[in-house]
């Protein structure tokens, strides 16, 4: 069973039906025990960095993700759920992130349009399980204007725009993250939940 | 690099798409979800759904509509038609669309511009201009109502305006075009795309495979808006892809 962590942050639909698509059964919870019962973990976001730690805390998320999190239960955080899955985050405010990977998110220095929005080439930096069922230089849809600047091991995928690389996609041991939407990214996106799912199998 | 858009746009009336579509295969050539999913798997980077309608007891109508629409597709999807408050924004985005496009109340109150990009973020918020040509050819007009209403807004002033109040993108019909299917209106676009710095979607006039491949080669423009070329099955997104391929224009292909 996958769990999608609810914590009030955008519509949380649209990643449900992505994974029913390739016929994964989630729940939307921020119950502890449901979340314990997971087989694997999605951390969504829609927003800024500061409320998505706010609301972490007020639901009373944090210990629980850590547990699960040192479990060795998958995790994937996607957009905004990436992001905070690293130490801290420079939007609006500083703010500590829950600190799973290496890194921090600040505004992208890129000498192009911000938000960095729409379709984009994945370029990888490393081999890693979600990525097998893709290629080099498969488009998956951006929407963002802040980035992670993760360690050089942690980094799995990145796309280039206005002349940098921009983190595309990070992992450490279990805790995954892709900045674009899979669950908008068409057939590619389709391919790296599946890949995901068959780690959690 | 970002992938150039290619964007069917479906005109929707009482929940049903208007203008006859011709598929093969498709059961209810009506359903405007049925027609986007068929979009989808052709590889389109998004679909805009216009509601013509948009009168208020439509509303649960097109709620419906946007619900399952999110939920069916895995591309992201734009709505427009209607939109006058932000409440209307508020509804569309928690229905789970990716953004909304804002024309003739963004005219009347371009502070709405501000608002939804502040409360949503500018990425959601397109606002749609219609324009035409004046006749002495000294620049162009912002046109409202289908095109029979003149606002007296200069196009160039009214994009640099829309930007600064926060729009995430343009989408820019030719009124003169529109319907024509003589070709993207290539002069009015280059004004446009050099005035502002966000993207700027072409519409109107686009009647074939060629048009679309031309517009691209000939401005900066981000994505291209057809409807009846699609609807028609005159061209499918795969084939234009085909296409802008052979011309060095980057477009997201289907895996």
């Amino acid at each position: 069973m996958v769990v999608i962590i609810d914590y009030n942050v955008g519509n949380l639909k649209s990643v449900q039906n992505a994974f029913l698509r390739i016929g994964v059964q989630t729940i939307v919870s921020r119950d502890h025990d449901i979340i314990r019962e997971a087989d694997g973990i999605v951390l969504p976001g829609v927003g800024t960095f500061p409320v998505a730690m706010e609301n972490l805390q007020r639901y009373d998320l944090i210990d629980i993700l850590n547990e699960r999190k040192e479990a060795g239960i998958p995790l994937l955080g996607i957009c905004l759920g990436m992001q905070i899955l690293f130490e801290k985050g420079l939007e609006i405010k500083e703010t500590q992130g829950l600190g799973f990977l290496k890194g921090e998110v600040k505004l992208m220095e890129v000498d192009d349009k911000i938000p960095h929005m729409g379709w984009n080439e994945l370029c990888f930096q490393q081999d890693h399980p979600l990525l097998k069922n893709i290629k080099e230089r498969d488009y998956v849809y951006f929407v963002h204007s802040f980035m992670a600047y993760p360690a050089d091991d942690e980094l799995i995928a990145y796309c280039e725009y206005g002349g940098q690389k921009v983190t595309a996609m990070v992992a450490k041991d279990n805790v995954m993250g892709c900045q674009f939407h899979p669950e908008k990214s068409g057939e590619v996106g389709k391919q790296i939940l599946l890949a995901f799912k068959e780690m959690i199998v | 690099m970002l992938a150039k858009r290619i964007i069917p746009c479906l005109d929707i009336k009482d929940g049903k798409v208007v203008k006859g579509v011709n598929f093969v295969g498709l059961k209810d050539v009506g359903d405007p979800i049925e027609i986007a999913k068929r979009y989808d798997l052709q590889c389109a980077d998004e679909v805009v759904f216009l509601d013509i309608t948009a009168t208020y007891e439509e509303r649960d109508i097109i709620k419906d509509l946007i619900q399952r629409g999110a939920s069916e597709l895995s591309i992201p999807l734009t709505v427009g038609g209607g939109i006058r408050t932000l409440d209307d924004f508020r509804m569309i985005l928690s229905s789970g669309a990716d953004k909304v496009s804002v024309n003739s109340a963004a005219i009347k109150n371009p502070q709405l511009i501000k608002e939804a990009s502040d409360e949503f973020g500018v990425q959601c918020v397109v606002v749609a201009v219609d324009a035409k040509q004046r006749e002495d050819h000294s620049g162009y007009d912002v046109y409202i109502a289908g095109g029979r209403e003149n606002t007296g807004l200069d196009l160039i002033e009214w994009v640099k305006k829309c930007e600064a109040l926060g729009a995430g993108e343009i989408l820019l019909t030719s009124m003169d075009r529109d319907g024509t299917r003589d070709g993207f209106d290539i002069e009015m676009l280059k004004a446009v795309i050099a005035a502002v710095s966000i993207p700027v979607i072409a519409s109107g006039g686009c009647g074939g495979i060629d048009d679309i491949v031309n517009v691209f080669k000939e401005t900066n423009c981000d994505g291209a808006l057809a409807a009846s070329l699609f609807h028609y099955g005159e061209a499918t997104i795969d084939q234009v892809k085909e296409e802008c391929i052979k011309h060095g224009i980057p477009v997201r292909r289907n895996i």
